[in-house]
């Protein structure tokens, strides 16, 4: 009992990781109709601007906050009007290969640029064990979890309870009628561009210390990303955030009590039967099909 | 078809069987590598360029059709029986993986095809009773046909180029048929497809499903070219360099695979002296090729020669009314 409690907290440490990195995710998708194949680089880059201003004599705050401002200008502007603007005369399937393509370049400019090595990434508070119920649980995981929740539970408030949220959410839903009704639209396309370079600069910060910073961290976040997305519900916020979580916990569950080679296999397999089951998510709308 | 497209596959073809003749040892492989890899992008156009579908599964078929030939021969199945077992099974497994993802919407076939190739991997490098796991299979044989030994480098090219006209010329076939002209109608208008009476499904489905096949027919030739073959050949890194292969050759266009293919292949031996930077220096090709030209280079050159010809049909006028003028 006391090490499946373990195994629940870690597991819904990873989950809430999980969770930030898909809600971005789906955001992008809802509001410009962008599959983010990049979205694993997006976690993994972060993490090596905050090590680059540290290597320059930044504190660690300073350089967490370097880290979302670059990751900010990089991952949100940058990424919106040089790669994804361009392309979306073109439809979704070749915005689709260039963020594969943006992917891979990400990868290798990491890898060729900084280092091909893991490097240690320092943690947020110092170690330290908390004892409950007789299971071990790390102060790590408890912070990840605690500040993943605030930053849920901020964008949630956000989206929903203020001026800018709502205009988002509409731009989201029904961007024609959103235009109608005075929403500025394209500038709201960008803002959700920016919540999302935030969202995966925090999820950076959060991930790094538990797998070290590499180039090659993005490939299993970003299918992270898209199994939460999928099982959650493609075009729901909330959908992703109980995606992610459920992931987590299966992960986490999976490799101590089946099998730990296979780990990787299981998301796949709920991954397939939600699409035989309920092919728009756990919470998903159906989505009509347009001409 | 023009006659500007003909003259330019006979001088492709032509090429292929010259070069052997004048390229080393290493060369003759890399050129045998094109023609295997040619066969999954072909497969993977069927899937992408026809019937619009992302796959990302294209890597682990060619994995599948490897392994199957390779485990196959080995345990004295003939070599055209373990070849053709090769493509069917891969035949099944398309089918079945594509059922249920092709229920739904357009992108989850890339999100299913990217999970199957990691189970594959898994399958791969897990099962070791069945596959040798991480060791691989080692001393995989060439065919022997009626005395014809393909185990020199040479023989062997002559072998693969040999698949690759017999698939080209089906898949070509196939295309002028009612049944390609369908998936064609399937990328340009689904909706209208459906309502002009096409079980689109089922046209996806078997347009997925025969790409499959090509890949597992790739992988049994890759398997007795490179004669060791391990899971890290097939992981979820072949799959892209197939799909970017189809998409800077020209997504959607017959002799896209063939030029994609090409370049794959070649590129990374001419950017030898970018040392490690070649894969990045690809990336950002793909990317700024995707908004210049969506349709590649097969595409950019049909492009570029219409309008040349369009510009040319424009002038006659012009010229006959100078002519008449001119007395």
């Amino acid at each position: 009992m006391a090490s499946f409690i373990q195994l629940l907290v870690s597991g819904l440490a990873t989950g809430a990781i999980y969770a930030l990195i898909a809600v971005g995710f789906t955001l992008l998708w809802q509001t410009s109709q962008t599959i983010n194949f990049a979205q694993g680089e997006f976690v993994m880059l972060p993490a090596f601007f905050i090590l680059i201003a540290m290597n320059h004599g930044a504190p660690f705050w300073l350089a967490c906050l370097v880290g979302i401002a670059t990751s900010v200008v990089v991952l949100g502007i940058l990424f919106k009007f040089i790669i994804v603007d361009p392309m979306l005369k073109h439809g979704v399937l070749p915005l689709v290969i260039s963020s594969i393509a943006l992917a891979l370049f990400l990868k290798e400019a990491v890898k060729d640029f900084y280092s091909s090595q893991a490097q240690p990434f320092p943690v947020l508070v110092s170690a330290g064990d908390f004892h409950i119920f007789g299971a071990v649980i790390s102060s790590q995981s408890l912070v990840v979890l605690g500040v993943a929740i605030v930053t849920v539970v901020g964008l949630h408030l956000m989206l929903n309870k203020t001026r800018l949220g709502r205009m988002m959410q509409a731009t989201a839903q029904n961007p024609t009628l959103a235009t109608i009704l005075g929403v500025p639209v394209r500038k709201m396309v960008l803002y959700t561009f920016l919540v999302n370079a935030v969202l995966v600069a925090i999820a950076s910060i959060l991930i790094s210390p538990i797998y070290l910073a590499k180039f090659t961290n993005g490939e299993t976040l970003g299918m992270a990303a898209f199994l939460a997305a999928i099982i959650g519900g493609f075009n729901q916020v909330r959908g992703a955030i109980l995606g992610g979580i459920i992931l987590g916990i299966l992960d986490n569950l999976s490799a101590a009590y089946l099998s730990s080679q296979y780990r990787a296999a299981f998301p796949l397999i709920i991954l397939i039967v939600v699409i035989l089951v309920r092919p728009q998510g756990l919470l998903g709308r159906v989505e009509e099909r347009t001409v | 078809m023009s006659r500007a497209g003909v003259l330019a596959i006979a001088l492709f073809a032509l090429g292929a069987i010259i070069a052997p003749f004048m390229l080393k040892p290493f060369g003759i492989f890399l050129i045998s590598m094109w023609a295997v890899l040619t066969i999954a992008a072909i497969g993977l156009n069927l899937t992408l360029g026809y019937a619009g579908q992302v796959s990302m599964a294209q890597g682990a078929f060619v994995g599948i059709g490897a392994y199957t030939l390779a485990l196959l021969t080995q345990a004295g199945v003939p070599y055209p029986i373990a070849f053709v077992a090769s493509g069917v099974l891969c035949f099944a497994i398309g089918w079945l993986l594509g059922y249920p993802a092709l229920r739904v919407q357009h992108h989850y076939l890339a999100f299913v095809t990217l999970a199957f190739t990691t189970i594959v991997f898994l399958l791969l490098r897990n099962e070791e009773w069945l596959t040798g796991g991480i060791y691989g299979v080692n001393a995989i044989k060439r065919p022997v046909f009626f005395g014809w030994n393909t185990g020199k480098a040479m023989d062997y090219y002559f072998f693969c180029l040999g698949v690759l006209s017999v698939i080209s010329f089906a898949v070509w076939w196939m295309l002028r048929s009612p049944w390609g002209r369908a998936f064609v109608a399937l990328r340009e208008n689904p909706v209208r497809a459906l309502s002009l009476g096409l079980d689109t499904r089922r046209y996806t489905l078997m347009a997925f499903a025969i790409g499959s096949m090509l890949g597992g027919f790739s992988g049994a030739l890759f398997a007795s070219l490179v004669q060791f073959i391990e899971p890290a050949s097939f992981a979820l890194n072949r799959s892209f360099d197939l799909l970017l292969m189809v998409i800077v050759g020209g997504s959607g266009y017959f002799m896209g695979p063939f030029v994609g293919a090409l370049i794959s292949v070649l590129l990374p031996e001419w950017m030898r002296i970018t040392e490690g930077y070649y894969l990045i220096i690809y990336a950002a090709l793909v990317m700024v090729m995707m908004p210049l030209a969506p349709y590649g280079i097969v595409g950019l050159i049909e492009r570029g020669y219409k309008s040349l010809t369009t510009k040319r049909g424009q002038q006659k006028p012009a010229s006959v009314v100078a002519e008449r003028a001119a007395p």
